[in-house]
């Protein structure tokens, strides 16, 4: 198998071909924050945190979707990349309506997690208050619009994994969101095995089990990863 | 008169919230007793009687956003009258709670008029009408805002509520004429 030597923060590392930036950065034992990307699943490069800073070029990548090459330089924490990721994730408080107070991830949920990682104190950017839904039509789960960051886990997870794909993203801008089958609502959409892996990956408490209350959520977040393991290396959990 | 001291003079104001922070602040029990060795508290809903708020101010904690005319001008004020305002808990922080009616609009029109009509008169049981006392009941603002949209703010104090250990963390070091350092989950996780 052939390595790529590359360095991360001017830490020299070797990753297999066919590796991620996300991964050298990881083998650097650097802390990168991220939201979209899960262990298992297609990266998509959505959230914009992973920004690396290419020393060559000095252009931004997502390091989740770009491919590690041989003699690469990445720099991580440059005051610039900081302040985007700050940004970035005041912008994602400011887009939707989070209230950790009674949300049913509080004290489990990614973005709860990456606001402290960047360091937010507060958002500079008005909360837009959108106008959203939530759709309880299934019987053991629900998704609430309103705590969603179009992240795609729950897309990928249920095609990729299960197979079944009832999510899929319509619109665009303002208007984006997840739907369930050809846009129905979710407890009607019969592609739907209830195999709660949507619940399991989403990052925040827009999925969630009706069963679970304020600060309830227990995320499944290896899920998808055990699953591939399980499957390509016939690694079981197990073993 | 009492002689003047070199306390900080130490303020707390509730503004709309559910005043869990103040009650958070209260669990600091035993350091209460400290925290009064250095300063005086020269206004405050859980702590003082006084009912204008004074001037030349060092420091204030404000729960609570601003909801209200009341709320306002009250936050106003405030920062005029005092050197270091501080965001105290989630709702002075992002507006959390008490803007959810920021929600309940029609269109592109701001939530006040909906949430009153809501409120007085599609949910009355009977004699539906609008709150109207000018002077005694305080006119809702259009919108909902966090404290900083309406003042500048010096320091941010996140948590619904925020831990009396956070509470301390963050005013123990003021005493000292320092600057909190407000990183990491232990003080800046919201809910």
């Amino acid at each position: 198998m052939s390595v790529h030597t590359l360095t991360v923060d001017g830490i020299e590392v070797a990753v297999p071909e066919g590796a991620s930036l996300l991964d050298a950065v990881r083998a650097a034992g650097v802390e990168l924050p991220t939201l979209c990307h899960l262990d298992g699943l297609t990266p998509v490069g959505a959230c914009r945190l992973c920004l690396v800073e290419m020393e060559s070029s000095g252009h931004l990548q997502p390091a989740c979707a770009t491919a590690a090459g041989e003699g690469m330089a990445v720099l991580t924490q440059t005051p610039q990349l900081q302040h985007y990721r700050r940004m970035a994730v005041e912008l994602f408080f400011a887009e939707g309506n989070h209230v950790c107070a009674f949300c049913v991830a509080n004290g489990n949920c990614e973005l709860q997690d990456v606001a402290v990682a960047v360091g937010m104190d507060h958002s500079r950017f008005p909360y837009q208050y959108p106008h959203r839904r939530v759709d309880a039509s299934h019987p053991q789960f629900a998704i609430d619009h309103h705590r969603c960051i179009l992240c795609t886990r729950c897309v990928r997870v249920c095609d990729e994994i299960e197979g079944a794909h009832v999510w899929d993203v319509a619109n665009r801008g303002g208007e984006c969101s997840i739907i369930a089958g050809l846009d129905q609502p979710w407890g009607e959409v019969q592609a739907c095995t209830s195999c709660g892996k949507c619940v399991d990956v989403c990052p925040t408490g827009a999925i969630f089990r009706k069963d679970d209350t304020t600060a309830e959520k227990q995320a499944n977040r290896e899920r998808p990863q055990l699953l591939r393991s399980a499957r390509e290396q016939h690694q079981w959990q197990n073993q | 008169m009492t002689a003047p001291t070199n306390k900080l003079r130490f303020a707390t104001v509730w503004l709309a919230g559910c005043s869990g922070c103040h009650m958070s602040f209260l669990d600091l029990d035993e350091w209460l007793f400290e925290l009064a060795e250095h300063v005086d508290v020269v206004f405050s809903p859980v702590a003082s009687d006084i009912k204008a708020y004074p001037e030349q101010v060092d420091v204030c904690l404000v729960e609570g956003a601003v909801a209200n005319a009341d709320n306002l001008e009250l936050a106003l004020q405030l920062r005029q009258r005092t050197r270091m305002v501080i965001s105290f808990g989630d709702c002075a922080v992002t507006g959390n709670v008490p803007a959810l009616r920021n929600l309940w609009s029609d269109g592109d029109q701001a939530s006040r008029q909906a949430v009153l009509e809501r409120a007085y008169v599609e949910l009355a049981d009977s004699g539906a009408q609008h709150p109207h006392a000018p002077g005694i009941v305080p006119e809702l603002l259009e919108r909902v805002r966090p404290l900083h949209e309406v003042i500048p703010v010096d320091l941010y104090l996140p948590g619904c509520p925020p831990s009396a250990e956070r509470i301390r963390a963050a005013i123990e070091p003021l005493l000292k004429g320092e600057l909190p350092a407000m990183d990491g989950r232990a003080m800046l996780k919201f809910g």
